[in-house]
């Protein structure tokens, strides 16, 4: 389904922050992402929709080459995948509904985009995401009206909406307090299982990543240095990732948040 | 702490631009020698002053009561000065649209966004009556070279604002719109738009309000409205009717205002 090879990034003040980065995605998983601030997560999931040109490496989206795509066929690129972003990034001034709608924007004409005329079909996947998000009955609140867990909502509605083939994920709840980050990551993931996407998932906390993923991937300085399943993770390797602390906490902590939440 | 007896009691604020006291006082006392000499090389002829005196007590008498009885020539003056001014606030909130965007350095290329900032700069360098006399000597007297002035000076004035306002959006919006495949337009109403229009609206009807008074200026150099009728009077002695009309003009701009002031705060 994703297919990166060699990707690597280096920004114009020289700092490379990908690494050769390989990595493969074969059935509709959720993969989490760690590493330390400036690991290059954010980096990575970037490159992959091209809102960072990679400076070189393949990715390959369900067969398709993204690194050499035109405008146009990055666009339509873009469209088949979807992104949640820490800040929500939600157009504040713009409807629920208006932000739902978005996702498609890949996928209407000029015209309907600018007079909020989206197909019938559209318009019922969007009260149906909506519904399922929880949010039923606010579409006509404006975005700058929401809380900020209802905000990440609407933000995981619009990126569904692009009925994606890989989900971008970045932070999706670092601007968010426990409970609501442990919700909001719960319903991601099951989201992106129900749908059947793939999800690759940027996230700092190590054990709601364990908790909830199917599989892990670890960032450091720019090259992979874990790849396996969350069981996998132990105190040593999580050393490697962020350097020595005591893990062995961190990693039973999460167990017994579980059961209360 | 440095009294050795507790935490100080004595706080002064640091001086805020000359730390050296010596510098600041000298500094006071040329700026003080300064205002002198440029009072006293003016070369004011106070003989003159003294003859215009009465000069002005005689036009202000004459002025008295204001004569409004030629009023088709006053209301054809204020209409017209409303209609430059309406005219021009709609075809340069229009206009002003894509030169701002180009003006934009987040949104266009650098080479575009230079040639915007280019126009923008050299259209407000010069002030409206500079340009009304150029545009009067184009076009010739009347109206059409008011209008024409008074265009350049909302285009440049509201593309500067949108520029501005589109240089401080919040990227992160624009972002999340380009990763749902937009098109550069579809970003440009999905993602731009509703974060500058509040502003743009003000904008605009704030240049509306300044257009009114401009209006009335630039006829004085002859590119029509009320401020030629004005400065015709001026030109024949006819103070009671120059009266009538600066009480027109008053009366307008404070409506103006009155309504800018209004519109702006519904928009918040």
């Amino acid at each position: 389904m994703l297919e990166i090879k060699n990707l690597t990034k280096v920004y114009p003040g020289g700092l490379k922050a990908l690494d050769k980065i390989n990595l493969s995605v074969t059935e509709p998983q959720v993969i989490a992402i760690i590493g330390s601030s400036g690991a290059g997560k954010s980096t990575l999931i970037r490159c992959i929709n091209r809102l960072v040109e990679p400076t070189s490496g393949s990715i390959k989206l369900g067969g398709e080459e993204i690194t050499t795509l035109n405008r146009q066929g990055l666009r339509k690129a873009r469209a088949r995948m979807g992104m949640i972003f820490q800040e929500y990034n939600l157009v504040e001034r713009l409807t629920v509904m208006e932000n739902v709608l978005s996702g498609r924007l890949g996928y209407v004409g000029f015209w309907a985009a600018f007079t909020r005329n989206y197909p019938p079909e559209d318009v019922r996947a969007a009260y149906e995401l909506l519904d399922r998000v929880g949010l039923k009955g606010r579409h006509d609140d404006r975005a700058d009206a929401l809380s900020g867990g209802q905000r990440q909502r609407v933000g995981i509605a619009r990126a569904l909406m692009q009925k994606p083939d890989l989900l971008l994920v970045d932070e999706p709840t670092a601007s968010l307090d426990p409970k609501t980050s442990r919700q909001i990551m719960r319903l991601i993931v099951e989201l992106a299982h129900e749908f059947g996407t793939p999800a690759l998932v940027n996230i700092h906390d190590v054990a709601l990543a364990q908790a909830s993923t199917d599989r892990v991937i670890a960032l450091s300085d720019g090259k992979t240095v874990f790849d396996g399943g969350p069981d996998q993770l132990s105190a040593d390797v999580l050393s490697d990732i962020y350097g020595a602390e005591d893990w062995s906490a961190t990693i039973r902590k999460d167990e017994d948040e579980e059961e209360d939440a | 702490m440095p009294n050795g007896q507790g935490a100080d009691t004595v706080w002064k604020c640091p001086p805020t631009f000359i730390a050296n006291p010596t510098v600041r006082f000298g500094a006071w006392v040329l700026l003080g020698a300064y205002l002198v000499w440029s009072v006293g090389s003016l070369e004011m002829d106070w003989e003159r002053v003294a003859k215009g005196l009465p000069r002005a007590g005689d036009m202000l008498a004459r002025m008295f009561p204001p004569d409004f009885s030629r009023q088709s020539l006053l209301i054809k003056g204020i209409v017209e000065s409303l209609q430059m001014a309406f005219a021009a606030s709609f075809i340069g909130m229009i206009l002003a649209i894509p030169l701002g965007l180009a003006a934009a350095s987040n949104l266009a290329p650098r080479p575009v966004y230079l040639v915007a900032r280019a126009i923008i700069v050299l259209s407000r360098t010069f002030h409206e009556v500079i340009v009304a006399i150029f545009f009067v000597k184009i076009v010739g007297f009347g109206p059409l070279a008011g209008l024409l002035t008074l265009i350049v000076a909302s285009v440049s004035f509201i593309a500067k604002m949108i520029a501005e306002d589109v240089e401080n959006m919040n990227m992160g919006q624009v972002e999340a719109v380009k990763a749902t495949g937009a098109s550069f337009t579809k970003m440009l109403i999905y993602a731009v738009q509703p974060q500058i229009l509040p502003r743009y609206l003000g904008v605009c009807i704030y240049r509306l309000d300044a257009n009114i008074r401009h209006s009335t200026v630039v006829g004085i150099v002859g590119a029509g409205g009320i401020g030629m009728t004005l400065t015709a009077t001026f030109k024949r002695y006819d103070y009671d009717f120059s009266l009538a009309i600066l009480l027109a003009i008053i009366a307008l701009v404070f409506i103006g205002e009155i309504f800018s002031n209004w519109a702006r705060g519904r928009l918040r």
